[in-house]
C-alpha cells in the first residue's frame, strides 16, 4: 500500500463516517431520550427511567391514537388483500380483452392521483358522502389507492401458480372460490404477505389522508395526534412525545425485520408506492 | 356459489379447436360471470376513489366551490377563472420555483448522488459494518413521518437543538434563516434508502470481467465509472430519477416541518394546495392548481413507462 493509497483509504473511512453520522444523528434522539429522567431536546447520555411511560396512560388520546392506527391499517390490508386477490385471480386466469391495457392504465392513474394531488377532490367527495370524521371513509380511501399496485404485483405471484393444480382441483369437483382459498391463496401466500405488510407500513406512516379526513381527535391514528403533540402551543411534553414516537415506530420496524429476514428487502423496496 | 362437478362443456372451448399455443382462456372454470364478481369489488373501489376524483378535479377547477357561504351549496361556473388567476399570481409562481428547487437539489441531485456514492462505497465495506450504515440509510425511510418531522425539529432547534450544539452555533435558528436549505437536506436524509438499494442492484449487475479489464489496462476509477459502469445502469439511472422526482414532488412530510413557512418560504405545491383549498376553503382554486400538479405527475409518469418499454 503506498502512502498515497493509504491517505485514500482513511479518507474513505472519514467520509463513511460522517454519512453514517448524518443519517445516524436524528435518530439517536428517540433511543436515549424515552428512557431519561429529564428528557430535553438536545442528545445526552440518559439517567436511565421508565418513567416516562406513564405519560402515555395519562393523556386520554395516545393509546386510543395507536389502536385506531391499528384499526386503520389492518382495515385497509384486508380489503386490498382481499379485493387483490380475487381480481389478480380472475384476471391471471380469465383473459378478458384489453387486460393488460387496463392494468398498466391502473398502475398509472395510481402513481399520478396521489393523496397529494387528489387532496381536493377527495376531501370533497368525502364531504359530500358524509364520510369526514369516519375512519371507515379512511380505510376506503386508501384501499382505492393501492389497490392497482396491489393487483400489478399479485399478477405476477399468480401467473406463477401452476394451471394444473387447478385443473386437478375441479376435477375433483371444487368450486372456483374453493380452489382458490384451497389452491391458490397457500402457493401465493409468501405474495399475500408481502402485499399486507406493505399495505400495513404505507399506512401506518400515512399523515395526509387522516389529517384531512379525520376531524375528531378521538377517531385520529397516531400519525395525526402525533403533531397535535408539538404544534399545539406551550412546551412540547418531551417525556409523552419521545416514549409515543418509540411505541409508534416499533411496528414498522419490526416489520422491516421480518421483511428483511424472510424475503430480502429488495422486493419490498421496489414496490413503496 | 353452485358447486361445478363436471368441466363445463359450454364455456370450455374443445382443445382441438384452440390451436393457436396459447393457454386456455379459463383454466379455473371461472366463467364470466364469476370472473366479473371477482374483479368488481376492487374495480368499485378503484372508480370511486381514485378515477373519478381525478376526473372531478376538472370539473371544480371551473366552479367557485368553496367550504363556506353560497358557493358551499350552489357553485357557480367560472370556466378558466382559476387557472387564469394561478397562473397570475405570485404566490403560485412562489410555489412552483420552490418545488422546482426542491425536487432538484433533494431528489435529482441529492438522494441520487449520495445513493449511488453509498452504493458504491458499501459494496466495499466489511459486511457488518455495511449492515450497520445500510440499516441506518433505510431506517430513515421507514419511520413515519410525524415521528421524523419531530426528530428534526429537535435537532434544528434553536436553543436546545443537537446541530447548534455540535456546530457551536449556540442561538441559530436554522428553520427561520435555512427554511429551504433545512427540508431540502431533511428531503435527503429521508428518502436517499430507495436510491441505495436501487443502485445497490443496479452495480451487482455489472459484470466483474469488464471492471477487471479496465483495472488492468489502468483505467482510473472516474474513467471506469464512465466507461465501464454508467453504461450498465443508464437505465437505472433515469428510472430511479422519475420515480423518485415523483414521489418527492407529492411529498406532503415538509409539511410537518416548517408548514410552508417562514412566510411561503417553504410552500411546496403541496402545501399550496393544503394551505389554500382544505385549510382556506378555496376549492376551485384548490382544484385548479391540482388539476396543474397532475398533469405534471403524468408527464412524469408518461416519461417513466416510455423507458420501461424501450427496455423491453
Amino acid at each position: 500500500m503506498t502512502p498515497r493509497d493509504f491517505v485514500g483509504r482513511i479518507g474513505f473511512y472519514v467520509l463513511i463516517g460522517l454519512v453514517t453520522a448524518f443519517f445516524a444523528l436524528p435518530m439517536l434522539w428517540l433511543v436515549g431520550t424515552p428512557f431519561d429522567e429529564q428528557p430535553g431536546l438536545a442528545l445526552s447520555v440518559p439517567d436511565p427511567t421508565l418513567g416516562n411511560f406513564s405519560e402515555l396512560l395519562d393523556n386520554r388520546f395516545a393509546l386510543p391514537s395507536l389502536l385506531n392506527s391499528v384499526l386503520l391499517a389492518l382495515g385497509t390490508a384486508v380489503l386490498v388483500v382481499a379485493f387483490a386477490a380475487t381480481a389478480a385471480y380472475s384476471l391471471s386466469r380469465v383473459r378478458i380483452p384489453g387486460r393488460d391495457v387496463l392494468l398498466y392504465l391502473l398502475l398509472l392513474l395510481s402513481s399520478i392521483v396521489t393523496g397529494t394531488a387528489a387532496m381536493v377532490p377527495i376531501f370533497l367527495l368525502m364531504f359530500e358522502l358524509g364520510l369526514i370524521d369516519s375512519r371507515v371513509g379512511v380505510v376506503l380511501v386508501l384501499s382505492g389507492g393501492l389497490l392497482p399496485a396491489a393487483i400489478f404485483i399479485l399478477k405476477d405471484f399468480m401467473d406463477s401458480v401452476p394451471k394444473s393444480y387447478e385443473e386437478s382441483a375441479r376435477v375433483f369437483g371444487a368450486s372456483a372460490f374453493q380452489i382458490l382459498r384451497d389452491v391458490v391463496v397457500p402457493v401465493i401466500r409468501p405474495g399475500l404477505a408481502t402485499i399486507a405488510v406493505w399495505t400495513i407500513v404505507n399506512v401506518w406512516g400515512n399523515f395526509l389522508v387522516p389529517f384531512i379526513l379525520l376531524r375528531d381527535a378521538d377517531k385520529q391514528p397516531a400519525a395525526v395526534l402525533m403533531r397535535t403533540f408539538y404544534t399545539e402551543g406551550g412546551a412540547p411534553n418531551l417525556a409523552l412525545i419521545s416514549t409515543f414516537s418509540l411505541l409508534f415506530s416499533i411496528p414498522v420496524v419490526v416489520m422491516y425485520l421480518f421483511v428483511n429476514r424472510k424475503y430480502g428487502f429488495r422486493f419490498y423496496g421496489g414496490i413503496k408506492s | 356459489m353452485a358447486q361445478q362437478t363436471t368441466l363445463p362443456p359450454a364455456e370450455q372451448p374443445a382443445p382441438a379447436a384452440e390451436a393457436r399455443p396459447r393457454p386456455a382462456t379459463d383454466v379455473a372454470g371461472l366463467g364470466r360471470g364469476r370472473a366479473a364478481a371477482f374483479v368488481g369489488p376492487a374495480m368499485v373501489l378503484i372508480a370511486v376513489f381514485l378515477v373519478f376524483p381525478a376526473l372531478w378535479t376538472l370539473y371544480i377547477g371551473i366552479t367557485n366551490y368553496r367550504l363556506t357561504g353560497v358557493q358551499a351549496r350552489v357553485p357557480e361556473i367560472v370556466g378558466f377563472d382559476n387557472y387564469a388567476d394561478a397562473l397570475g399570481d405570485p404566490t403560485f409562481h412562489n410555489a412552483l420555483f420552490l418545488t422546482l428547487v426542491f425536487v432538484l437539489f433533494s431528489a435529482v441531485l441529492g438522494q441520487n448522488l449520495l445513493g449511488f456514492a453509498l452504493a458504491r462505497s458499501l459494496a466495499t465495506l466489511r459486511p457488518v459494518l455495511r449492515r450497520v450504515v445500510e440499516s441506518l440509510v433505510l431506517l430513515a425511510w421507514i419511520i413515519p413521518g410525524s415521528i421524523v418531522a419531530f426528530l428534526w425539529l429537535a435537532l434544528l432547534d434553536r436553543d436546545a437543538g443537537t446541530l447548534n450544539a455540535l456546530l457551536q452555533t449556540p442561538g441559530l435558528a436554522w428553520l427561520i434563516d435555512y427554511p429551504l436549505v433545512s427540508i431540502i437536506v431533511f428531503n435527503i436524509w429521508r428518502g436517499t434508502a430507495f436510491s441505495m438499494l436501487l443502485y445497490s442492484a443496479a452495480l451487482a449487475s455489472v459484470p466483474p470481467s469488464q471492471l477487471e479489464t479496465a483495472r488492468l489496462v489502468g483505467a482510473s476509477r472516474w474513467q471506469t465509472l464512465r466507461d465501464v459502469v454508467f453504461p450498465h445502469i443508464r437505465g437505472h439511472v433515469l428510472t430511479n430519477t422519475l420515480l423518485i422526482s415523483l414521489w418527492t414532488f407529492n411529498d406532503f412530510t415538509p409539511f410537518l416541518i416548517t408548514a410552508g413557512g417562514p412566510n411561503d418560504r417553504t410552500e411546496i405545491l403541496p402545501v399550496y394546495i393544503y394551505n389554500t383549498a382544505i385549510s382556506g376553503g378555496q376549492m376551485g382554486y384548490g382544484a385548479a392548481v391540482s388539476l396543474i400538479m397532475l398533469v405534471i405527475n403524468l408527464i412524469i409518469a408518461l416519461f417513466y413507462i416510455r423507458l420501461l418499454r424501450e427496455r423491453r
